[in-house]
């Protein structure tokens, strides 16, 4: 599946990445990177990190 | 089978998914006094109050679920008989079930002072952040009364959008209750910075103006006037509709480690700001915490309560291991916690400076039981897996 996260409105909260740590990472500046493309069995924990981000600013695609 | 879903905000959606994904496969009715399916409501204070405020774009997802939900909107539950099986709707309508799910949060509390009603917004609700931003477009200048989340952001987006802004609290700095008030005292001189006149410490004896309020009289005797007036003082579980069920609804609705509502043996669960139970890791005392990430850790866990509840099943029993977490964007600055400073009876710089960005750790003792960060999310990350640690 396809992970699309709007980075105009991602505001490197970072909640995303307590949810899927090997998916969603903030760098040495705070600055969100992310995995687009992931496999359909962590399904589940990016689903969870949609509904966390405070700026719903994740979609899967 | 039926479960009723009282209260339509980010707690609501959550709960419901959680139950269909429990393998409820019966009917769940949402039930709202909002015209709008559920939405976020933090950017209404921000984003949204500055740019614009576009319903859908503050619609949460709602996933593709096995299940049905029926959307009954704009029209709120005025009673409820957990005996008789049956709600009331403010309309008459009688709706009927087997469960319940109570999420019907908070709204702004008002000051019980003289002088008019009129003039004086709040913001709690889209329908609210409309009425506001329509007036602050046409303003040049804005009262803040309360000096909380609310009021503080407000007052960074009137700023930013070229308003004068004046706060106006009982409080003695900003935010003191989550930040203390080494902290607050820094977040007052932020706001100073950028132009903010704060009239701290003092009480809101009246507000002015004949049918419209146009100002308010403090307890020094002074009087301050603005073309807008918002009233940002805190928040009121709103459980009135749920009297007569034998309930303790002094502060919200008491639940159990499940959220299964104390006090009836009826499938009943409460979630997000209005559920008042003991965060275990922190402590035992039974609390009611307003933020954001929390409709979603107790809509997950109530969901998964109820389905067991209307199978004849225990509920789950999982230890509360939720970190209240809050955000908060104010000019440049954003500031994030987890934890629950506000219990902390010492708090210590941990890294930056008091006037750049910083984090700050609060003690119990010398027990970590919160942390408070400005524009330091690398350096705070690590503390949530120590909070979650510490039990």
């Amino acid at each position: 599946m396809k992970v699309v996260v709007d980075l105009a409105k991602c505001q490197n909260y970072g909640q995303c990445c307590f949810e899927a740590e090997d998916i969603f990472r903030l760098d040495g500046g705070g600055k969100l990177t992310y995995k687009s493309e992931v496999d359909e069995s962590r399904r589940s924990c990016v689903e969870s990190a949609v509904d966390v981000c405070p700026m719903q600013a994740i979609s899967i695609e | 089978m039926s479960v009723v879903i009282v209260g339509g905000g980010l707690g609501a959606l959550r709960t419901a998914e959680s139950l269909i994904a429990a393998g409820y496969g019966g009917e769940v009715i949402v039930i709202s006094d909002e015209k709008y399916l559920p939405y976020n409501r933090p950017p209404l204070s921000k984003e949204a109050l500055k740019n614009g405020i576009a319903t859908e774009a503050l619609e949460f997802k709602r996933k593709s679920l096995g299940g049905s939900i029926t959307w009954i909107l704009g029209d709120g539950c005025a009673s409820i008989s957990f005996n008789g099986r049956t709600l009331t709707l403010a309309s008459g309508r009688e709706v009927a079930f087997d469960g319940v799910a109570i999420a019907t949060g908070i709204r702004p509390r008002r000051l019980n002072v003289q002088g008019p009603l009129v003039g004086r917004h709040t913001l709690r609700t889209i329908d609210d952040a409309k009425s506001l931003r329509g007036a602050m477009l046409s303003a040049r200048t804005l009262l803040v009364v309360g000096a909380g989340f609310i009021g503080c952001e407000v007052a960074a987006t009137a700023r930013s959008l070229g308003l004068s802004v004046k706060v106006a609290a009982i409080d003695e700095e900003p935010m003191i209750r989550p930040l203390g008030r080494d902290l607050a005292s820094e977040l007052r001189r932020r706001h100073e910075v950028k132009g903010v006149e704060f009239h701290l410490g003092l009480g809101i004896d009246a507000f002015l103006g004949d049918a419209i309020a146009t100002g308010v009289r403090l307890s020094d005797g002074s009087e301050q006037y603005a073309d807008v007036i918002v009233e940002a003082i805190g928040s009121l579980p709103n459980t009135e509709w749920l009297g007569g069920n034998g309930l303790d609804l002094s502060d919200g609705v008491m639940v159990d480690t499940s959220m299964r509502v104390i006090g009836t043996d009826f499938p009943a669960v409460a979630v997000g700001d209005i559920a008042k139970y003991p965060h275990q890791l922190f402590d035992a005392t039974p609390r009611r915490i307003e933020h954001w990430n929390l409709p979603t850790e107790t809509g997950r866990l109530a969901g998964k309560t109820l389905a067991a509840l209307l199978a004849g099943e225990e509920p789950p029993h999982e230890p509360v291991n939720f970190i209240p977490t809050f955000w908060s964007d104010q000019y440049e600055y954003n500031i994030q916690s987890f934890g629950m400073p506000d219990i902390a009876d010492n708090e210590r710089l941990a890294f930056g400076s008091w006037d750049q960005s910083l984090v700050v750790e609060y003690l119990r003792g010398d027990e970590l039981v919160g942390v408070v960060g400005i524009d330091s999310v690398p350096q705070l990350m690590p503390y949530r897996k120590l909070l979650m640690k510490r039990a």
